[in-house]
């Protein structure tokens, strides 16, 4: 039998997106200059939410972009068969930009770096902020989010699913599983 | 979605459906790679790639090159007329003392059909087919089916006339092997002296009049008269030619109006197609070359995930 535990519900992650667009208006000083480049699949789709609730804040249009960064990754020589690659949109200028990155689950850090990586091909931002939904520990090089929505401690044989009503699932959560178990 | 099976390309004929749909969704990624200010992802970083070329060639060359250095493998290029098969070396030799120095990837084109899938065998870096004779093109016929994909968002379906010299052409046969698979009709137009004898076993209609495919066709690709294997007579003159296949824009009116106008290249301006046609709304040529690095770039980086090799 499995021991999945859920340690947040739709409620939760709602009311955690909307504290991080607040942190993220208030460190920034408003939305000028700012953008949002989620990390494909469940960042992507969190930007977007993120996009949402800044716009109910502050009634403005931060514009959002998708960055696959597969072709960016650090196993792609050792992995075994290559992962599906899908498009990057990024239709705005990122020179001199806030760039706020989203992802859903922040781990090792080396999808973060990868990331980095991806973003500097595309020009030189002003700066790079890390939001991200859950921050479950175990880091393999020196990352760190500036905007966390719950942090999780995990053994390292866990896995942090988070769930999303947008890739066709009933209900948002999160929950953390025991490997293997599917 | 299952994993790539191949550590070659040979010919498409290896390839299912959804095999080459995937190829399709991987090229649509790599395509806006080249539409950045910093043309480069580091996915190949370290590998090398052979381009071993023993026939003329510029758009395949370059597009293959092209697609390695964007990935940020290393390339090299070897024309087989200017290296030491000049003093007798064979194609065989040549390749494995590339093979000694540890390189990755060989692409191959040769006059002689069936040179890749020797190669593949003898050889434990992977090969892709770049043209072998009048045999197959793989990734012309790929980078003709990304585009029309693109342009008219299927491939089932579709009715498709390809038009010309079939006999002699690689890029037909690879184009009907991929298209018949993926679920279009395919019909081929030809004189009888240059329509290959039973291909009609292959799932394509046949007619000798472009007249019969010009009002029902959604992509007319037309193939390139290749004078350099024309040494029989294959035609009574290429004014007859002109006359009956080559398309102009008084024959275009009978078309539909959004027809796509396909040519591998280089174009025979004058002959297949008129320098109106060639250059009008309805060609899609540029934008076939455009493609061309897209899909190669998607079919290096695939092959690249393959580690044993199956050939």
């Amino acid at each position: 039998m499995s021991q999945n535990s859920k340690i947040m519900d739709k409620e939760t992650i709602r009311r955690s997106l909307m504290r991080l667009a607040h942190e993220i208006l208030e460190k920034n000083k408003g939305v000028t200059n700012l953008c949002l480049i989620g990390i494909r699949t469940g960042g992507a789709i969190l930007a977007d939410r993120l996009q949402k609730c800044i716009r109910e804040i502050e009634s403005a249009e931060v514009p959002v972009g998708v960055l696959d960064i597969t072709l960016y990754r650090d196993d792609l020589a050792i992995a075994n068969t290559q992962p599906v690659l899908r498009e990057t949109l990024i239709d705005f200028d990122i020179k001199d930009k806030k760039v706020i990155l989203v992802d859903d689950v922040l781990f090792t850090g080396r999808t973060i770096r990868a990331a980095l990586d991806a973003l500097t091909d595309f020009g030189r931002p002003a700066n790079i902020q890390l939001a991200v939904l859950i921050d479950r520990g175990h880091r393999e090089l020196p990352i760190r989010a500036d905007y966390v929505g719950k942090n999780i401690p995990t053994a390292a044989d866990e896995d942090v699913c988070v769930i999303l009503q947008e890739i066709g699932k009933k209900e948002d959560e999160v929950i953390v599983k025991k490997r293997g178990d599917r | 979605m299952i994993g790539w099976k191949y550590g070659d390309l040979l010919d498409l004929s290896d390839l299912t459906r959804e095999d080459i749909e995937r190829v399709i969704e991987t090229a649509k990624a790599f395509k806006e790679v080249s539409t950045r200010d910093i043309k480069k992802v580091p996915a190949l970083r370290g590998k090398t790639v052979v381009m071993l070329f023993a026939e003329p060639s510029t758009r395949t060359r370059i597009s293959f090159e092209l697609a390695a250095k964007r990935l940020s493998a290393d390339t090299l290029n070897v024309t087989v007329s200017t290296s030491s098969a000049q003093k007798g070396e064979t194609l065989l030799d040549m390749a494995k003392n590339i093979e000694a120095m540890n390189v990755d990837m060989i692409i191959v084109r040769h006059k002689s059909a069936g040179v890749a899938h020797v190669l593949a065998r003898a050889l434990k870096p992977g090969v892709i087919n770049a043209g072998d004779g009048c045999r197959a093109h793989p990734t012309q016929a790929l980078l003709d089916m990304f585009t029309i994909q693109e342009r008219l968002g299927r491939i089932e379906g579709l009715n498709v006339a390809i038009i010309g010299d079939v006999l002699h052409s690689r890029v037909a046969r690879s184009n009907i092997n991929g298209l018949v698979k993926m679920g279009a009709h395919v019909t081929l137009c030809a004189p009888t002296t240059l329509m290959p004898p039973g291909i009609e076993k292959q799932g394509v209609a046949i007619t000798h009049k472009l007249d019969d495919v010009l009002p029902r066709a959604d992509v007319l690709m037309f193939l390139r008269l290749q004078k350099e294997r024309q040494e029989e007579k294959y035609l009574p003159s290429i004014r007859e030619y002109v006359q009956h296949f080559g398309l102009t824009t008084e024959k275009l009116k009978n078309a539909k109006k959004d027809v796509l106008v396909m040519h591998p290249g280089p174009v025979n301006r004058g002959v297949e197609l008129s320098a109106e046609v060639a250059d009008g709304i309805n060609s899609v040529i540029l934008e076939q070359v455009t493609n061309g690095v897209a899909v190669r770039m998607a079919i290096l980086y695939l092959l690249f995930g393959k580690k044993e090799k199956v050939s």
